[in-house]
């Protein structure tokens, strides 16, 4: 018997285009069964090739399996409801269940725009992305967002119950909607990159896994021309830049190497590449988003050297991010710009306006700010901060910026 | 040279895992039986699915099922060739189904009608 080596991932890849394609098959009050029989064509491979070898064309058995036992499902399900063999006749000509390329194309992105709809809470819409258009499992999620399977569990079942009754349709939204639900798309695309990023998972591999899944969804709206739109390519643009870097903050000892202190080295330069080419592909029409300014910043902070230019610049662009959208930590970095153009004393003066008196990254920049002003304050700050940080890496962090005073 | 059966038992099989985790536990296996066929003891193994699973009850009562979720079901089974009951245990503690909290390996000789055992 001749060994095939099996494509990493191979599973994962193939759930959420079989899954996908089931889904918009079998319609949206559905969709458990789809995620159902594409597990259960996973498992059939599991009893199978472990013991008579990988097929030739393991792709091809996966589909032929699960479009077999769709086929079942639909049979048996209309044999229990009306026996009319009328009616089987008619659904044997309907059960043509395309997994070509195209359609596995469509209908990832119809289920994309199905998933991220504005009547499920946007972390919900993350969860069930990232069962249904990423194929991870629920403990991998439950990983990923630091709880347990249960809380996971849950919210996937509210949210498949909500787009139930909400009789969602899975399909692309009509022009004149694309704008408005595009929105909702990059939300949930840029809190999922967000989501690896940020991640207090110490796995390393599931948290850029993360995001490189934000990535690869985000991509596919660009390979499509009705979603190719400049948000939709800042926002990858954003994603490079912050990837580019994930070699050179890896955790280690559970907490991330901080900006200042990366070896810039590490720096993925093919990504700092690709980010400015999307970002420049971003810069037409008249939309500015918060991708372009993110992006923007991100792109700033690929120049290792410090500069008036790259401040200032960096400054100007979180004036503008705070107009368009007030964040209490894009306030917080605006103010870290500001000290970089204009001094300690004047970003002193104006973080202590802000008052933002239970937040942690408040006292740590103030804390940061008052270093070279005044040690005491520094100290009391980054005190301040410690008792308020809730992660254990925030913590670690902030330990460390106390023991260096 | 006789022959042994090394029986899968799960806990629970109707735990639904990733395809991540499941391709793990295929590349497992698959090593596991390499293992074996490289010592020319392998025999002959499959996987059992609950696809159309029937019982047949002693009145002829046909039921569906086993389903996954009861207590202990038969995943698969392979049949090696081993020197004593000790040696077919070796094989079987090399099972990845082993690797799950509640799975057992069931290790039985094989008849063979030579009249000697």
């Amino acid at each position: 018997m001749q060994q095939q080596e099996l494509i990493p991932h191979l599973f994962r890849t193939e759930f959420r285009k079989i899954a996908s394609v089931l889904c918009e098959f079998l319609g949206i009050e559905r969709i458990e069964v789809a995620e159902d029989i594409t597990s259960e064509t996973f498992l059939q491979a599991l009893e199978t090739w472990s013991y008579k070898g990988i097929p030739e064309n393991p792709t091809a058995w996966l589909y032929t399996v699960a479009k077999n036992k769709a086929r079942n499902y639909m049979v048996r399900n209309k044999i229990f409801t009306k026996k009319v063999a009328d009616e089987i006749r008619e659904l044997n000509a309907k059960l043509e269940i395309d997994l070509s390329d195209k359609n596995i194309m469509d209908s990832q992105l119809q289920m994309l725009f199905a998933i991220c709809h504005p009547s499920i809470s946007t972390k919900a819409q993350v969860s069930l992305a990232l069962r249904i258009l990423c194929g991870f499992g629920i403990e991998e999620i439950a990983t990923a967002f630091f709880t347990n399977k249960e809380t996971i569990n849950k919210r996937l079942f509210r949210a498949k119950e909500k787009l139930r009754l909400e009789k969602v349709d899975i399909a692309f939204p009509p022009e004149s909607e694309v704008d408005k639900r595009l929105d909702t798309v990059l939300t949930t695309l840029y809190l999922l990159y967000n989501e690896g990023y940020y991640s207090e998972s110490q796995d390393d591999v599931l948290r850029e896994d993360l995001c490189a899944e934000a990535m690869r969804l985000t991509y596919q709206l660009l390979e499509n021309e009705r979603t190719d739109l400049p948000a939709v390519n800042a926002l990858f643009a954003l994603m490079s830049f912050q990837s580019s870097r994930f070699a050179a903050r890896r955790k280690q000892a559970g907490e991330f190497i901080l900006y200042h202190d990366q070896d810039e080295t590490l720096w993925n330069h093919e990504l700092i590449a690709k980010g400015t080419y999307y970002l420049n592909r971003a810069s037409t029409g008249t939309r500015i988003s918060k991708y372009h300014l993110e992006a923007a910043i991100a792109y700033w902070h690929t120049i290792k050297a410090n500069s008036t230019e790259k401040w200032s610049n960096i400054l100007k662009l979180y004036d503008h991010l705070l107009e368009l959208e007030y964040s209490t930590l894009a306030a917080l970095n605006r103010i870290y710009a500001l000290s970089k153009v204009k001094g300690e004393a004047n970003a002193i003066a104006e973080a202590e306006k802000l008052t933002l008196t239970n937040n942690h990254f408040y006292y740590t920049l103030l804390g940061e700010l008052y270093r070279n002003v005044n040690t005491i304050k520094a100290k009391e700050n980054f005190e301040k901060a410690l008792a308020l940080a809730r992660t254990n890496t925030d913590k670690q962090t902030i330990s460390r910026k106390l023991n260096v005073q | 040279m006789q022959e042994f059966v090394l029986i899968m038992r799960h806990e629970d099989g109707s735990k639904v895992a990733s395809p991540e985790q499941m391709q793990i536990w295929m590349k497992q296996t698959m090593e596991w039986i390499e293992s074996i066929r490289k010592q020319n003891k392998f025999v002959s193994g499959t996987g059992l699915l609950f696809d159309d699973a029937r019982v047949v009850k002693s009145n002829k009562l046909v039921t569906n099922g086993p389903f996954g979720d009861i207590k202990e079901t038969i995943g698969g089974y392979v049949i090696v060739k081993a020197t004593s009951v000790d040696e077919a245990v070796e094989f079987a503690k090399g099972c990845p189904v082993l690797l799950g909290e509640g799975n057992s390996m069931e290790v039985r000789k094989i008849a063979n009608g030579d009249g000697v055992h």
